[in-house]
């Protein structure tokens, strides 16, 4: 069968030069010599997407994700390699790029639309689509210096996807305008699926590549890590960046880590808030380490409905008669997903001087893709005082190897009954 | 109903995977592959691609660089009270200003300067302005190059297009000079003048796309050209006389050659010998108006070459050859340095 994109042995070197000179003095000046470094963005990349497929590739941010995306757009030319491509091509890396401020919006359709390779009869034939779709029927003669942000994006969405290509690609641009104009966005998206047309989609949402692709190709700094079905490509990359020491940057590099720091102090404070206040004891009781055990020994992340267990080492300075061990767990987010302790079960502890060790056990984790963090707590069965707590005690990661998306992992199943009219 | 559905589902599994197998270049079953969609565009994307690819390429887009030329004209003037007067405007004020520089204060003797003047303008003017826009247009248009792939000569070739149609706007404006100085042009020289503007046309653009493509590499390129320009105006015989240099080196063989190699002054001298030929017919008969006394005898005043037709097409043919060449390279360094473009700028 022949692949609708055939990427092969495609690498890309840039130069980064230290600094730019691009006057002629400057180039004299500094003739021979111009500092660079050389930079391959991407290293002997092969991948063939079949017509109808739809590829996602995901990636760190610098991983050559959006590089190999305008190689494929001829928006780059490879360094070494060729892609191979059957069929048009329409790609969607900013929506309105090349639109002129000056013309009216009729103009710029047919500008647009041009410049992504539809012919004016083309373009005449789905004018009145483009329109209807952008939802600027009154102001498609106005000059679109006039427009506002999103009646700019939403003319340019409308006349990338009404180029109607057999292959789209698309870089990150879906979240756009409003919700209601993003459900249409995706809703053309699926439409071309079923249609059988080929889509490659950047992005660094892992869910959002879960529930789309057929297949994903994970890249790592310029390299191919992975390539298959999304439940698998996904779980190599976060495999990947567990080895990297950035597992707490899932799923997207930097700027996720920043957001996810942000998070986690905004946790924080809700945190106080959503749990009784702590009123501190006298420190009879210290928690010396807090362990997991999970339920596979060669991978570090658990599957949706897998057992977890919890290992609390404590060390008691001094008797302490009627405890209760309490637990809480807490989303990416910071929003609290679990909150337990011992006294709900009817159970009742005293705590001898000398070391304990706690079992904590959870049969059954129904999460979802995610780093979920675990705080602990030794209080008084009545409530009251907490004897000793660590926040946050550990984190897990649960990896799903599903299409599902969101928090819960709930079992389901489907079916249809039709009645027949009576006749 | 589901059934239904799913059945529909797979056909178009199908349909896909046919129409991919479709593409396999002419080989296969055309006929009753190709039903719906047609053929399906093969394209090869890397580091090196053939000329003759690249010229397809362009072809294909021809109506891209209608949009973009018809884009140019109407945002050029967009917003200035005057409009697209301006495009008449603009090159009426530029000879005006000639006309009077040259004839009042730098007495050229010439008979109707002024549509002297006009017939070397009009190559002129669509040589420089290709040129002076075109040189910056892939800095200018750096949203379109970094983020949509075409092939990126049509940019440099819109601004030649540009120039064209300013061209046949200043045509416009000769018509009523020449109606207006009673003057007919000499019909039989307008195949050369047709050909000239080919040339013209050819020189300009090879010349667009390899300053466009420098430009993004060396970006003095753009205000060089500019003072280039300048002093490649009084090159070919525009503002004064061919006949005074052709006098002046008559001696100087070498440097008449070096002065003759200027495909501008083969461009430029066709115009003139189609639209002011018949104010001073150069064929060495006295006539009034267009003679002057020297030692004491009546003897024709020459303006334009002497000679006859052929020397005309040969100088041409020359230039149109050396053109197409200069575009050929041209368009083939372009194709080497647009890899880097989207990186470059």
């Amino acid at each position: 069968m022949n692949a609708a994109i055939e990427v092969q042995h495609v690498s890309k070197r840039f130069r980064l030069y230290k600094e730019k000179y691009t006057s002629l003095k400057e180039r004299l000046v500094h003739a021979g010599h111009l500092p660079f470094e050389e930079f391959w963005a991407l290293k002997d990349i092969n991948v063939a997407v079949n017509p109808g497929e739809t590829l996602g590739i995901l990636g760190r941010n610098g991983s050559g994700k959006s590089t190999l995306l305008k190689c494929i757009a001829g928006i780059l030319q490879p360094t070494s390699g060729q892609i191979l491509l059957r069929g048009q091509l329409a790609a969607m890396l900013e929506l309105g790029a090349g639109f002129q401020p000056e013309m009216s919006g009729r103009d710029n359709i047919f500008l647009n639309a041009s410049l992504l390779g539809l012919s004016r009869k083309q373009i005449e034939r789905s004018f009145d689509e483009i329109v209807a779709f952008a939802e600027l029927e009154q102001f498609i003669d106005n000059q679109v210096r006039f427009y506002s942000s999103g009646m700019y994006v939403r003319l340019g969405f409308a006349v990338a996807v009404n180029v109607n290509p057999d292959i789209l690609l698309v870089d990150e641009v879906l979240a756009v305008g409003d919700e209601r104009f993003q459900a249409k966005c995706m809703e053309r998206i699926h439409q071309f699926q079923e249609e059988g047309r080929t889509i490659v989609v950047v992005s660094h949402a892992a869910d959002m590549m879960r529930s789309m692709c057929s297949h994903v190709a994970v890249l790592d700094a310029g390299e191919m890590i992975s390539y298959g079905p999304p439940g698998e490509a996904i779980r190599a990359f976060r495999d990947r960046l567990i080895e990297t020491g950035e597992a707490g940057a899932l799923p997207g590099g930097e700027e996720e880590a920043a957001s996810l720091a942000a998070a986690e102090q905004a946790a924080a404070g809700g945190r106080s808030a959503s749990l009784p206040a702590v009123v501190l004891g006298e420190r009879r009781v210290a928690i010396t380490d807090c362990r997991l055990e999970l339920p596979a020994v060669d991978r570090e992340y658990v599957l949706p409905g897998e057992a977890l267990t919890i290992l609390l080492d404590l060390k008691v300075r001094d008797r302490v008669a009627n405890v209760a061990f309490g637990c809480a767990i807490f989303a990416e987010n910071g929003s609290l997903l679990f909150e337990g302790d011992s006294t709900m079960l009817g159970d009742q502890f005293d705590l001898e001087r000398g070391s304990s060790t706690l079992i904590f056990q959870f049969e059954e984790l129904p999460f979802l893709d995610g780093r979920y963090t675990i705080n602990v707590r030794v209080q008084d069965g009545g409530g009251g005082v907490v004897h000793a707590l660590r926040e946050p005690a550990a984190t897990f990661e649960v990896v799903n190897p599903g299409k599902t998306t969101g928090v819960v992992a709930l079992p389901f199943t489907v079916h249809l009954k039709t009645q027949r009219p009576d006749e | 109903m589901g059934l239904a559905r799913s059945a529909t589902g797979t056909e178009g599994k199908a349909a896909g995977i046919t129409y991919g197998s479709a593409s396999d270049s002419a080989r296969g079953p055309r006929a009753e592959l190709t039903r719906d969609r047609g053929d399906l565009p093969q394209r090869v994307v890397s580091a090196k691609v053939s000329l003759r690819r690249r010229i397809a390429e362009i072809w294909a887009c021809r109506e891209l660089l209608g949009f973009l030329v018809r884009k140019e004209l109407k945002v050029r003037y967009k917003n200035s009270v005057l409009g697209f007067v301006w495009s008449f405007l603009n090159p009426a004020l530029i000879l005006m200003i000639y006309y009077v520089v040259f004839k009042y204060f730098l007495h050229n003797p010439t008979p109707d300067f002024a549509l002297f003047l006009f017939a070397g303008l009009l190559p002129w003017n669509l040589f420089n302005n290709s040129l002076l826009s075109s040189s910056g247009v892939l800095v200018a248009h750096a949203g379109i190059v970094k983020k949509v792939a075409f092939p990126r000569e049509i940019l440099a070739l819109s601004q030649v297009g540009t120039a064209i149609c300013y061209f046949f706007f200043q045509t416009c404006i000769l018509v009523v000079f020449l109606a207006g100085f009673q003057v007919l042009p000499a019909f039989g020289y307008v195949p050369l003048l047709l050909f000239a503007l080919v040339c013209d046309i050819i020189l300009s653009a090879a010349l667009a796309v390899f300053l466009s493509a420098v430009n993004v590499y060396l970006r003095d390129v753009q205000h060089l050209v500019e003072v280039l320009l300048v002093a490649l105006f009084f090159s070919p015989p525009i503002v004064y006389a061919f006949a005074n240099v052709a006098k002046a080196l008559r001696d100087h063989v070498w440097f008449r050659y070096i002065y003759e190699a200027n495909p501008l002054l083969w461009i430029v001298v066709s115009f003139q010998r189609c639209l002011f030929g018949n104010v001073i017919p150069p064929t060495g008969k006295i006539v009034k108006n267009a003679s002057i006394t020297l030692n004491g005898k009546l003897q024709p005043y020459h303006v334009l070459p002497t000679w006859g037709a052929a020397p005309y097409w040969t100088g041409l043919a020359f230039v149109f050859v050396g053109s197409i060449g200069m575009l050929a390279i041209a368009m083939v360094i372009f194709g080497r340095v647009e890899g880097n473009f989207a990186e470059e700028l």
